[in-house]
């Protein structure tokens, strides 16, 4: 793998989590309404898959979906002033974190309703179909979601279909607050997509080499038309489901046990032993994800509330 | 102009629109090999090929986000559900995700979606297979919803809705569907959200829709032969509602009906009595009165004494006068 794509992917994680955790503090500070659903811990799994697409390819996201529509390539600008429901936001400020979808680079929207996104993910592909072009469509969903009656009625009719759809689950082993081991039966969710008749693998969801690795198998699969599959992968919630949850399910051992498992201190630790960065690069990457985050926020900051002129706007055309 | 039934009127509106415009395409249950389950689809796999004419497995779910997904991309998905109940099952999809999509992500997809579904008793079909629901989606911001009620308006507003680019329930009526009409030779449309006059009249207005339309035009009829000229007018389009068409009847007769097969509480005649309560109050010489279903499911074998019928409008419309 060529190092510009390799750092590419370590600045895109880093940024994830960056753009995270200042989310999370300006939330704290009142400045942003609503809910917000942060991705911390998991961002090898967006970045890994994302790496492995085509600007042009499409993506479902998901409530908890920060991370997926930035390494798609969301405008940070853009997207914070969504965040903080701004007129210059990708949705004019009626979306916030739960809704993002950026029309320009195939992010068809995150949804608020668990599993809501699956069936929409078979249309995009369907349309590539019936096109007869070659963009795939990326569905995120996490572990919950896949109890969901969606994810059996859509993953049946992709592989009917032969629908050009990479389902990827997002496993950090909780469903809202229900741990896996109280909600699934099964250890490996992957296992399901031989019932509907499509491949399914499951990886380490904190390993951004693999993922992207496994990725890029599937997504070509499915641009050549040989239909949709299941991958797994397997990572961790550092945080709680929302963000405010003081967590009370979850032992404080659990939480900061899954911390080990940190995908950009693991991926860091590789390209610092291959000699493709070293710690002073690092301080240059953090410094200029510093700024661009500054940046986003004066932006997002500076535009403005929306008002009442756009209330009944976009009901109808 | 030709003589048709209602269902083949809707088999000619998807016939042309097909024709016209190679963006649509038609999905469900039973609509492509089996040609749909009332036959409204016969003909169009022999036409336009497995490619735009899609069985599907029983999964009303995935049908209609798959046609929302494509929408967002300018395809213009014609969705058929079996059974307006059925509508249950996909509830999420219609009204969390469909009905959203443009609003939601500011106006950056148009979602150019039609779900076609048959309501309605008269087939003894019992609880689960008769049901009106119109009014829970005319509820929601986001959705057009039409009820045509003969094979004219049928044709007309089902091609409106295929060129349209928002989402539309179309609302068709099993019982209605070996109706004959007339309809013209040539293309046309009906527009939606606007209400026709049916019948003329000066005493009451009679706000109807679907397949109480007919039964308010037998009721006109009847109250004719006693001297009393009902103004029958048929709603067409549920959401968005003609309240012009509405309010210029209610201001010459002063009296108002609104009649629908649905359950009459909390139902669309709600609304529109609200509507005129609140806008024209001054203007009315008796209550509004409502026609409507009672407060049950559909029975199977006791729909006689369930659906409102011509009998139910003569007796409202006279209630109304007499005050």
């Amino acid at each position: 793998m060529k190092k510009e794509t390799l750092l590419q992917m370590h600045y895109m994680m880093l940024k994830i989590r960056r753009v995270e955790e200042r989310i999370l503090e300006i939330f704290a500070q009142g400045k942003i309404p609503g809910f917000i659903h942060v991705s911390i811990g998991q961002e090898a799994v967006p970045v890994g898959v994302c790496s492995a697409l085509r600007p042009d390819d499409y993506l479902s996201n998901t409530h908890r979906g920060h991370g997926q529509a930035l390494a798609k390539g969301a405008d940070l600008k853009r997207f914070m002033a969504e965040i903080y429901g701004r007129k210059d936001g990708y949705c004019q400020g009626k979306a916030g974190s739960m809704h993002i979808a950026c029309n320009d680079l195939g992010v068809i929207g995150s949804n608020g309703v668990v599993g809501g996104g699956i069936p929409i993910s078979l249309g995009t592909a369907f349309a590539s179909v019936y096109k007869g072009n070659d963009r795939v469509t990326v569905c995120f969903f996490g572990d919950g979601a896949t109890n969901e009656g969606t994810f059996h009625e859509s993953l049946n009719l992709a592989a009917l279909w032969n629908l050009p759809v990479v389902f990827c689950c997002e496993n950090n082993g909780w469903a809202e607050f229900t741990p896996q081991k109280v909600h699934t039966k099964l250890e490996n969710l992957s296992i399901r997509a031989e019932s509907y008749g499509m491949p399914g693998v499951t990886v380490d969801g904190n390993d951004v080499l693999i993922v992207k690795e496994e990725a890029e198998k599937l997504i070509a699969r499915a641009r050549k038309g040989e239909g949709p599959s299941l991958l797994e992968c397997k990572t961790h919630r550092w945080f709680g489901h929302f963000a405010g949850d003081a967590q009370k399910y979850r032992s404080a051992q659990e939480i900061e046990e899954v911390k080990s498992f940190d995908p950009i201190l693991k991926f860091q630790k590789l390209l610092l032993e291959k000699k493709h960065l070293n710690p002073k690069d690092i301080e240059e990457t953090e410094a200029k994800i510093k700024s661009e985050i500054d940046e986003a926020v004066a932006f997002a900051e500076k535009s403005p509330i929306p008002g009442i002129e756009g209330l009944l706007e976009n009901v109808y055309t | 102009m030709k003589e048709v039934r209602y269902i083949r009127a809707i088999t000619e509106a998807l016939n042309e629109e097909m024709a016209r415009d190679e963006s649509v395409f038609v999905i469900g249950e039973d609509v492509a090999y089996p040609g749909g389950s009332f036959s409204a689809t016969r003909g169009l796999l022999e036409e336009f090929g497995e490619r735009r004419v899609k069985d599907t497995p029983i999964s009303e779910a995935a049908i209609v986000g798959l046609a929302l997904g494509a929408a967002t991309q300018g395809l213009r998905p014609v969705v058929e559900i079996m059974f307006m109940d059925f509508l249950t099952v996909c509830m999420d999809q219609i009204v969390n995700q469909v009905a959203k999509t443009r609003y939601m992500f500011g106006g950056q997809y148009q979602v150019p979606l039609v779900i076609r579904t048959p309501c309605g008793g008269g087939l003894n079909a019992g609880p689960q297979h008769s049901q009106c629901l119109e009014s829970w989606f005319a509820h929601v911001p986001g959705l057009k919803v039409v009820m045509p009620a003969t094979p004219y308006d049928v044709k007309g507003l089902l091609k409106a809705s295929i060129r349209d680019d928002n989402p539309v329930l179309f609302v068709e009526n099993k019982a209605l569907y070996g109706l004959k009409g007339e309809i013209p030779e040539e293309d046309y449309l009906v527009p939606i959200g606007k209400a026709d006059v049916k019948k003329p009249g000066k005493d009451v207005t009679v706000v109807a829709t679907s397949r109480m339309v007919h039964q308010s035009l037998e009721a006109a009829r009847t109250l004719f032969e006693e001297g009393i000229e009902v103004e029958v007018i048929d709603l067409r389009t549920i959401s968005p509602l003609d309240k012009e068409t509405i309010f210029q009847s209610v201001e010459k007769t002063s009296r108002l009906v609104v009649a629908h097969e649905a359950v009459k509480t909390f139902g669309v005649g709600a609304e529109i009595a609200a509507m005129v309560a609140e806008e024209m109050i001054d203007c009315l010489d008796a209550p509004i009165l409502r026609v409507g279903a009672p407060f049950t499911p559909v029975p199977f074998n006791l729909e006689r004494f369930y659906l409102p019928n011509a009998e139910d409008v003569v007796r409202a419309v006279k209630k109304a006068l007499a005050y």
